[in-house]
């Protein structure tokens, strides 16, 4: 099989993106809010969105991790479900905004299995979803309320984020898999 | 590490990186119960049969509710009240659920060796949850993730086990998996129930328990299992008590930071005082709490699990 790769740089893009989700905020909703990071890229961007809404607003906001494993719906491909990473919410959700943090957003089941799991903590005021790359190819009714970047992609292209915490650079990997 | 087996028959036939991979998933199940909504859609539409030939009261609620917290569907089975006081054979019981849809089944059985006879005559999934005197793994399962979870190891502990390790499902799977990741296991028993051939499989042998509590960091306390015919291995109670039953005395032998465990259910001033059992370094309720999450871990597993 072989495959072809091209990389963008993403050196400066997330703060533009992390910017963008600061100016919709008025300064009063930073105290409701809680960002949680969908596992495992998405957590890396979203302890970053955390500390810059801090640095810009000089207020602690609530931020938690989550793995959705559990919720996934894919069952009959049960064997390939990934290792459980856990989850952890700070505090109480319960009439909070929630700020869902993703890496990639493609099909939206991931996107979708993160809502219903937010739920079964409480019941939040909002909950709406920042996606640094959104690649197209919905198979389900969900938007994005912030994108940092738009790629067009096929189905037979992986997209993947490389951040500093976990690949040590800061890019974007588009792998195309010819013959699939 | 991944986790490939489709069923948990024992312990001795899982590798030290599987035992570790249930005992991490574990982790990630035990956040859950401390949600508003304490349960995951992970295991939606499939069913378990819980076969009980044995009486059971704690093993049976904690893979009932551990089942339900993952959304699936549950049957209950009890051998008392059912198609085997009419003759039928384990294997035709097993069957016949399975025919019903049946995906995973966690049985308990009086003998020794039943789980691995269903493993290879239904497909679905087998969980022991205790056969005869061999094994429980879910139990000792339990009892070590507790013990990682307050020492943060399990490599080059000191671990007792105290009692009727002859014929303790619980004693052999805890020995079994203390090893192989490394713990250093005592026993300490009378001769009668705790017989010499033991250090075969890697213990340390004990007839005074004075002497095998010397700086120990875990104690695990068997049940004197009246059912079990314990009693015809000692003369008393009583005397059993007075030679091996744990009081605050004794426990002062072990090292500072001992923790006491116990499987339940426990017979207050036979095994342990309830001085002890009350006491700060008994862990017993917790053991019961982390049975949830555990057994959660092995059931998603199996679930995913690819070997036949």
């Amino acid at each position: 099989m072989a495959t072809g790769k091209k990389t963008q740089p993403l050196e400066g893009r997330t703060d533009g993106f992390f910017d963008s989700i600061l100016d919709d905020l008025a300064s009063e909703d930073t105290a409701g809010l809680v960002v949680v990071g969908i596992k495992t890229r998405g957590e890396h961007l979203g302890r970053r969105l955390a500390e810059r809404i801090k640095e810009r607003r000089g207020a602690e906001v609530g931020f938690g991790t989550i793995d959705v494993t559990l919720y996934r719906d894919d069952f009959e491909n049960r064997r390939n479900w990934p290792q459980l990473g856990g989850t952890s919410i700070p505090g109480d959700v319960r009439g909070k905004d929630v700020i869902l943090v993703d890496d990639v957003l493609y099909t939206g089941r991931t996107a979708r299995a993160a809502v219903n799991s937010i739920m079964d903590y409480g019941r939040p005021a909002s909950v709406k979803l920042a996606v640094l790359v959104d690649r197209g190819g919905r198979e389900l009714p969900i938007q994005p309320d912030w994108t940092g970047i738009r790629i067009e992609t096929s189905g037979d292209e992986m997209v993947n984020v490389c951040l500093d915490e976990v690949d040590g650079r800061e890019e974007i990997e588009i792998i195309r898999r010819d013959g699939v | 590490m991944a986790f490939s087996k489709k069923h948990i028959l024992g312990l001795g036939g899982l590798s030290a990186g599987e035992i570790e991979t249930v005992l991490d998933a574990a982790e990630s199940m035990k956040e859950i119960s401390t949600r508003d909504v304490k349960k995951v859609p992970a295991l939606k539409g499939v069913t378990v049969v819980n076969l009980f030939f044995e009486p059971s009261t704690r093993t049976r609620a904690s893979f009932e509710i551990a089942e339900k917290r993952l959304s699936a569907d549950v049957l209950n089975f009890s051998a008392s009240q059912s198609s085997v006081a009419k003759g039928e054979s384990l294997v035709d019981t097993a069957r016949n659920f399975e025919a019903m849809g049946a995906g995973i089944m966690v049985i308990r059985h009086g003998m020794s060796g039943a789980p691995f006879v269903l493993a290879r005559q239904v497909g679905a999934s087998i969980i022991n949850a205790g056969d005869g005197f061999h094994e429980h793994p879910s139990q000792a399962l339990t009892d070590i993730f507790t013990i990682r979870e307050k020492k943060g190891r399990i490599e080059g502990l000191e671990v007792l086990i105290v009692g009727d390790v002859l014929h303790s499902r619980v004693a052999r799977s805890n020995l079994f998996a203390l090893r192989k990741l490394g713990a250093k296991v005592r026993i300490a028993g009378p001769p009668t129930i705790v017989p010499g051939h033991f250090s075969r499989l890697g213990a340390e042998i004990f007839h005074s328990l004075e002497r095998a509590l010397e700086g120990v960091d875990v104690v695990i306390m068997l049940r004197v299992q009246s059912e079990r015919r314990t009693l015809e291995y000692f003369p008393s109670i009583r005397e059993y008590s007075g030679f091996y039953g744990l009081t605050g005395e004794k426990l002062a032998l072990a090292a500072r930071d001992v923790m006491v465990m116990h499987p339940g259910p426990i017979n207050r001033g036979v095994e342990l005082t309830s001085e002890i059992a009350d006491g700060p370094d008994a862990v017993i309720l917790e053991q019961v709490a982390n049975g949830i999450a555990v057994r959660m871990a092995m059931i998603y597993l199996v679930a995913r699990g690819e070997d036949a």
